[in-house]
């Protein structure tokens, strides 16, 4: 398999791995819009972690800047995958970001509300699974469509 | 044309995504209707509700309320400062509203409706809520109700009869029922004057705003 076909694959599985986290991120924004996490209706530990003022920010729910991020994934990633060289310069500082933000969810499910939501666990891994995508990108310039 | 292909992909997942969104909100977005006027609690209507305040208020604020879930413990220390803040102008009905994924509301709903037997509604609602955390994670919650019944002064032989009694099961189920037939699905759902809250309002201030726009209502009436 050739360098250039093998990080292909790898695009086109970031792709898919952003789509799983868009559907997951999609779903907790709507929930936060319809204000059930605000109440009673899901799991206890859920709304410990949804409910809480961690899970906005300036009165937006975090979950609606998942979305916007898996989305910038995934069009990157597709991008990358069809040979567009300049979405890769953009794919890999967005699964960086991406990565440190869920660090800090992590830790404040960890350490500040002791409650793990299980959506959340779930963006989590997928996230961590596109960083590790990213760090397995052979080095060097990618072709570019002409 | 491949050149143009992930255009097309992206903006078929960014269509798919908004649509699904907007598919799935429609469906989760609480649909609670108002409460009838046949269904609102009047002044001599305390065997069926548990109202707090004054009789004559012009706002009432009725709430489904599960006394097992977080948000409704939260709740009642915002509505006591409410109640405490609009005093004469606001009157608390509560319905019970317990969910079947807590354990223990159903019964803690009948240890408040057993405490109501005995005049002591409130003050069981409130101890029940102060005391959340301790009697979720209890084995016995039983004994604790029990506890609590003492400290709030009731009848011991008497809650105990009454909490296994038909009379404050009927009372939580016409409840529910009653929360059920409104579209209720998840608890606290609150009711400003009939109307349902709306979920972006479930914060103090949209409640302040609502209460406030219901007293103002009142006024130019």
């Amino acid at each position: 398999m050739t360098v250039s076909r093998f990080r292909t694959i790898i695009y086109i599985v970031a792709a898919i791995v952003s789509l799983a986290g868009l559907a997951d991120a999609t779903y907790l924004s709507v929930q936060a819009l319809t204000g059930e996490t605000l109440g009673c209706g899901g799991s206890p530990d859920c709304f410990r972690v949804l409910g809480s003022s961690y899970a906005r920010v300036g009165g937006i729910p975090v979950a609606s800047f998942g979305v916007l991020a898996y989305f910038s994934a995934f069009t990157f990633a597709t991008f990358a995958a069809f040979g567009y060289a300049r979405a890769r310069i953009f794919l890999i500082p967005t699964i960086g970001a991406m990565f440190l933000g869920t660090l800090w969810l992590l830790y404040v499910q960890a350490f500040l509300l002791h409650a793990y939501c299980r959506y959340c666990l779930f963006s989590a891994a997928t996230t961590f699974l596109l960083a590790g995508l990213v760090i397995a990108l052979p080095p060097g310039r990618d072709r570019s469509v002409s | 044309m491949k050149r143009y292909l992930p255009f097309v992909i992206v903006a078929i997942v960014a269509l798919a995504t908004l649509g699904t969104g907007a598919m799935l909100y429609r469906a989760k977005r609480p649909h609670v209707h108002a409460i009838s006027e046949s269904k609102t609690p009047g002044k001599s209507d305390t065997e069926s509700a548990h109202v707090r305040g004054n009789p004559d208020a012009p706002v009432t604020l009725e709430e489904y309320g599960d006394f097992q879930c977080p948000p409704c413990g939260m709740f009642s220390v915002f509505l006591q400062q409410l109640e405490k803040e609009y005093d004469s102008r606001l009157r608390v009905v509560f319905r019970n509203f317990p969910l079947t994924m807590h354990e223990h509301a159903h019964e803690a709903a009948l240890a408040a409706e057993a405490a109501g037997l005995q005049g002591r509604f409130w003050e069981m609602h409130d101890v029940l809520y102060r005391e959340q955390e301790s009697w979720t994670k209890a084995p016995n919650v039983r004994e604790l109700f029990e506890s609590y019944a003492g400290t709030i002064g009731l009848e011991l032989d008497k809650f105990k009869k009454d909490m296994d009694g038909e009379q404050v099961k009927a009372r939580v189920e016409a409840d529910r029922q009653r929360g059920e037939s409104l579209g209720i699905q998840i608890t606290p759902t609150v009711f400003i004057n009939n109307q349902p809250l709306d979920p972006k309002d479930k914060n103090p201030e949209g409640i302040r705003a609502e209460i406030n726009a219901a007293l103002q209502k009142k006024s130019q009436t």
